[in-house]
């Protein structure tokens, strides 16, 4: 194998294998990226078993060929060499060394057969649809957050991605949970995603796949069967197992008869509730809301370290009410706002209380007060 | 000899029986009024709470522990007698004792018979560590002239206080540390007051098994017996060096406390790293529903321990031996700190359903770690789990009744059944 490549593109797609690959490995050939050229393009193919990502980018192909080198190795050299350096790779597939040459650098890397490389087994999808960029983005980024990192309940380690019935109709939803806090994200539902089984998208699979939609023009293709899902663009293909477990009916967790309506301005919410959960060192800290009319008082009360208490104007016509939550969820909840104001809907002090962006129920927050 | 009636706390010269109430619960030795450091240690605490709440049941022989779990948590001194332990299987303990009065525990009522029992306790000393919710350590160093008694008659007259306010019994180990405290205050148990003194540490260890070690366990005492080490006699043959090549840090420890010799202080704010319990089996074991009973009392201790010192922890640890020596453990970081027993042995239930290994094993443990302060612990249910937050309400609601209205004003149904 001989090719040349820019180094801008070969960092771009070398950056996205190295950081698939498991850092602990104890499979020396998974700590490798696959790299296979042939025609005018070169392919760059990483796993760490459950995920597989392909990434192919242009490249002048002298002689074809395939080969493996560690990943993290090879992405340090190329992150490290000059902008807009031409990188030669050469590998005479006998010596079990690839030569990385750039300029007047050269490096000598050990190899591993290609033979050894596992290559996941293809399936098939029983349902393929395609989403623009922005849509996806949107799904995944506002409720990820929530994804429990609790390895007992691995069920819960992922965002479910399924197709379910809203007021409009079918739609594309995830929902994602720990049992302290829920976000249900809806989105129109694309054609061809009509009949496609719920899977539970693990938390290092909807990572990686962020950094496919970044470019707001790209259109996304999705495929999706009972144990793997794949996200493709012309360059990166992304291929994961999912979860294999149930995921918790969740629809019984969203409250539906909260008849307290608060409505604030997120922003100014989230920086207060900020402030005042800054005399307590504890992770957990509780924030307390006293609700009376239009006026909210957040206070928090840390025995040991002191006490803080800030006054808000807000939207609020019903009884008075006492409620208090952890400080970093309200934060997360109320960060998601980016455009309306947050509408808080409570029953009780010890019931689940919901968020939404205005009167918009396309996303859904659910959060488990504290006593306080 | 200086003696003491603790009966009456009269401090006098020598004597069987008490000059002033001719009571017989009299402690004599020669450095009774010198030594300061104590072992508080309850008296059968589960049993004897749920003996004062229901004097019914004061002649019977009393577990705790039991339902499903089928392991024994505490047994009264009655059921003792008979042959029934903590830790033994419930259905081999209802063989020994087929009359036996089998009591689920009622945790959080322990913790706030426990609260009681501190507060008293805070009125000897401010160096107070708490082992768990029925014992304590307490370093008396220095508040003689604070109390105008020597720590022996406020010792003494702690448990008096604890019987007459409480109707709870507890030990009492005086000593010149805490390895020592600890052995007096199981040598004379229940209603003890043991004391051993600088004079005779030496030759009060010589014959003793080293098992009478806290943290020498059956395991432990097998790796030494193979050594050829069995009494304090025997670890006394050994240099230091040799100890320390053939069982690395426990070598050290091993070699002065042969000598009677401890000096790990008394501290009510040793920053503690995590809190773990552990059982080694008499017979290797892959029964499920009795592992299962193990992981329930050994999350109780933790949870209890945690209580006793007020702090809470995020990540729960299963740990196993198997049969052959291989140790295996698993954890997981709950993201919010809990003390809460129901919660502790939830999550190492369901690590341990993650294991493949079924068995056979020697060893069960459970640890909670990353440990911090209780408050803010267990605030918070769960959404997925709303029958979790009723039980927890219900709970909650039933100890504030007690609270004010008292013990037996409300109890489970099973507690009476």
């Amino acid at each position: 194998m001989k090719i040349s490549i820019e180094r801008g593109a070969l960092l771009k797609a070398v950056a996205q294998a190295q950081s698939v690959v498991e850092r602990r490995n104890t499979i020396p050939i998974l700590a490798n990226v696959l790299i296979e050229a042939e025609g005018n393009s070169v392919s760059f193919r990483a796993t760490d078993l459950d995920i597989e990502v392909v990434d192919k980018a242009d490249a002048v192909v002298e002689r074809a060929g395939a080969t493996t080198v560690s990943a993290v190795t090879l992405h340090e050299i190329v992150r490290k060499l000059p902008d807009g350096a031409l990188v030669q790779l050469t590998d005479d597939g006998a010596t079990g060394r690839i030569t990385v040459e750039a300029g007047r650098s050269n490096f000598s890397l050990a190899t591993l057969p290609k033979e050894d490389f596992p290559v996941m087994a293809s399936s098939e999808y029983s349902a393929n649809f395609s989403a623009p960029a922005p849509v996806l983005r949107r799904l995944f980024d506002k409720s990820k957050f929530a994804i429990s990192t609790e390895e007992t309940r691995y069920y819960l380690n992922g965002v479910y991605l399924h197709v379910s019935d809203a007021d409009g109709g079918k739609v594309l939803r995830c929902v994602a949970t720990d049992g302290h806090r829920l976000a249900r994200i809806d989105a129109d539902l694309p054609s061809g995603a009509e009949d496609m089984p719920g899977v539970i998208v693990p938390r290092k699979t909807v990572g990686e796949m962020r950094k496919l939609l970044d470019d707001d023009d790209a259109i996304i293709a999705v495929s999706v069967s009972e144990t793997k899902i794949r996200f493709a663009t012309p360059a990166i293909t992304l291929t994961s197992k999912v979860i294999d477990g149930t995921f918790p009916d969740y629809t019984r967790v969203i409250p539906t008869g909260n008849t307290r309506k608060l409505e604030v301005d997120a922003t100014a919410f989230a920086q207060a509730v900020d402030r005042v959960a800054t005399v307590s060192s504890e992770r957990s800290r509780a924030v307390k809301l006293q609700l009376d009319e239009d006026r909210l008082i957040l206070s928090v009360n840390a025995p040991d370290a002191g006490a803080a208490e800030e006054e808000l104007a807000v939207a609020y016509s019903d009884e008075r009410l006492e409620i208090g939550f952890n400080a970093k969820y309200l934060l997360e909840i109320a960060s998601q706002v980016d455009r309306e104001n947050a509408v808080f809907m409570f029953n009780s002090s010890g019931d689940p209380t919901l968020m939404r962006e205005g009167n918009d129920t396309s996303a859904v927050y659910v959060v488990m007060p504290m006593r306080v | 000899m200086p003696a003491l009636c603790r009966e009456c706390l009269t401090q006098f010269d020598d004597g069987r029986r008490c000059p002033s109430c001719r009571s017989p619960r009299v402690t004599s030795h020669p450095e009774l009024f010198d030594l300061t450091i104590a072992h508080m240690d309850c008296d059968a605490f589960y049993a004897s709470v749920e003996k004062r709440d229901n004097p019914e049941l004061a002649d019977k022989p009393v577990i705790i522990g039991g339902g499903k779990r089928g392991v024994v948590s505490t047994a009264c001194y009655v059921a003792r007698i008979r042959g029934v332990r903590s830790a033994m299987p419930m259905f081999q303990a209802l063989k020994l004792c087929p009359d036996a009065v089998v009591i689920p525990p009622r945790g959080s009522h322990y913790a706030a018979v426990s609260k009681q029992i501190r507060a008293m306790m805070d009125d000897l000393s401010p160096s107070i560590e708490p082992l768990s919710l029925d014992e304590a350590f307490l370093d008396m160093t220095g508040t003689q002239k604070l109390h105008g008694a020597p720590p022996a008659v406020m010792l003494a007259g702690l448990v008096k206080r604890m019987q007459d306010e409480l109707g709870l019994s507890g030990s009492i180990g005086l000593s010149h540390n805490k390895f020592l405290a600890k052995v007096a205050s199981d040598l004379d148990k229940p209603r003890g007051f043991s004391v051993i003194g600088k004079a005779e540490t030496a030759t009060f260890l010589h014959d003793k098994p080293v098992g009478l070690i806290w943290g020498v366990g059956g395991v432990s005492q097998a790796a030494l017996e193979k050594a050829g080490i069995r009494t304090f006699a025997d670890l006394l043959r050994w240099e230091q060096t040799d100890l320390v090549a053939r069982f690395g840090g426990m070598g050290e420890r091993l070699w002065h406390l042969a000598r009677g010799e401890d000096k790990r202080r008394v501290s009510a704010h040793t920053p503690v790293k995590s809190i773990s319990n552990e059982t080694t089996f008499f017979e290797d074991t892959s029964d499920v529903a009795l592992l299962d009973g193990h992981l329930w009392r050994l999350s109780e201790k933790v949870s209890d321990r945690a209580k006793a010192r007020d702090i809470a922890g995020r990540v729960v640890t299963l740990k196993l031996k198997r049969a052959d020596f291989r140790a295996l453990s698993r954890q997981t970081n709950l993201g919010d700190m809990t003390q809460s027993a129901d919660r502790i042995y939830h999550t190492v239930r369901s690590l341990f359903d993650t294991v493949a290994d079924k068995g056979p094993f020697r060893l069960i443990g459970v640890g909670l770690s990353h440990l911090g302060s209780a408050d803010g612990a267990d605030l918070s249910d769960d959404l997925l789990d709303p029958q979790a937050a009723q039980r927890r309400a219900a709970e909650r609601a039933t100890d504030k009744i007690r609270a004010r209205f008292g013990d037996n004003i409300i109890v489970k149904g099973r507690a009476i059944r």
